[in-house]
């Protein structure tokens, strides 16, 4: 008996290890080390500022941004958005019919992790899914409608703290794991990473630019970039890094680009939403 | 003394020009070139790690190439390859070297 004990704990010790590997996902402790070395670098920045991205970083900016502030320049988009979250689709139902609270208030909880499908869920993709569901087509994650509609959803939970979950599930680990790759790997022929920009270098010129730090980066999309002279939504900013550093940007709302938007939101949980933002 | 230097330099100048025309790229060239570009171009494709100057070489190199210039089409496509090769070394390397970038 007592070796049949035995030998299924041996059986058991074996077979978890896969699940042991999981192990070192460590969300938690990577949120600590992330919070600690952006309030240590940057002492005087109040948490909760640094969803303002480039304006917690830099006086001068951030007093051009208050006087921009007061005729924001997303306004137009928010007006649009407003309304195309309010008209009904072709069968009568709205984008309310497709999410908690009938879509007001929600964005702080995206990108959710999907039992169903094992993956990530941006709001991007959700609004698309939404869209499918009721007959209509989906929209382009790079253009303009997509923009104005996240930037009224994300006007609505504006200052409601980021609240990512990751389940105890290996899928929603590995997504936030292949995120966190993503987020530190270099590529492109300028070689940077994510992280070579956003950790490294918040603050700093590039070009006449100041960068973001990473902390909180996620919650002040979609963005208005006067750069662009126009709304931009996450893919948007997304794949245009990517091209900044002279890397071929993968699909938007591909597998990658929503699995680091999983990793950078869960960092900046507990932060408010700022969405929609206005960048230089 | 002197005709007998003017006959050498033009007999250098001959052979030059022989060697020049003997190693003109031909469209076989650049075809193979083109080839080997390509292969690097869709590993990088399948490690999700291309770069926007390969596109940029290989366009130079077709357009070359289409205007009869092989000895510049056959270089385009050589630096294309070159390129994809850069990329695909990147992110080989990368999938071991990440974790030391990650914040501890």
């Amino acid at each position: 008996m007592l070796r049949k004990i035995l030998l299924a704990v041996a059986i058991v010790a074996v077979t978890a290890q896969p699940l042991l590997a999981a192990g070192d996902v460590d969300p938690q402790a990577d949120f600590k080390a992330f919070r600690k070395y952006f309030t240590e670098r940057f002492p005087k920045v109040p948490l909760n500022d640094f969803v303002n991205g480039p304006y917690s970083m830099d006086e001068g900016l951030r007093k051009q941004w208050q006087a921009k502030e007061e005729f924001p320049p997303y306004d137009f988009a928010l007006d649009k958005g407003k309304q195309m979250f309010s008209t009904p689709f072709k069968n009568g139902k709205t984008y309310a019919d497709c999410f908690p609270n009938k879509g007001i208030g929600v964005r702080q909880m995206y990108p959710i992790f999907d039992e169903k499908s094992g993956q990530i869920i941006t709001l991007d993709v959700a609004i698309n899914q939404c869209r499918e569901a009721n007959g209509e087509k989906p929209y382009d994650y790079l253009k303009d409608d997509m923009a104005a509609l996240t930037a009224y959803m994300a006007f609505t939970s504006r200052g409601k703290p980021m609240d990512i979950k990751i389940p105890n599930d290996p899928r929603a680990l590995a997504a936030y794991k292949k995120g966190e790759e993503y987020f530190y790997s270099r590529r492109g022929q300028f070689n940077l990473s994510c992280a070579g920009c956003h950790v490294q270098n918040p603050g700093n010129h590039i070009r006449t630019e100041v960068l973001a730090p990473a902390l909180g980066i996620m919650n002040a999309l979609p963005i208005y970039r006067s750069e662009w002279g126009g709304m931009g939504s996450t893919s948007r900013r997304l794949t245009t890094c990517n091209s900044q550093i002279r890397g071929v940007p993968l699909p938007a709302e591909s597998e990658e680009y929503r699995d680091v938007e999983y990793f950078l939101s869960y960092m900046a949980n507990g932060l408010p939403i700022s969405g929609p933002g206005a960048r230089p | 003394m002197r005709i007998r230097a003017l006959i050498r330099f033009a007999a250098a100048l001959s052979i030059a020009g022989f060697a020049t025309a003997a190693f003109a790229a031909t469209a076989d060239d650049y075809k193979a070139a083109l080839v080997k570009a390509d292969a690097a171009i869709k590993q990088a494709h399948a490690l999700k790690n291309e770069w926007t100057t390969t596109g940029a070489a290989i366009k130079a190199a077709k357009a070359a190439a289409d205007a009869g210039k092989f000895d510049e089409a056959v270089a385009h496509a050589q630096q294309a390859e070159a390129l994809a090769n850069g990329s695909i070394a990147q992110a080989k390397e990368q999938e071991k070297l990440w974790p030391e970038a990650v914040i501890r």
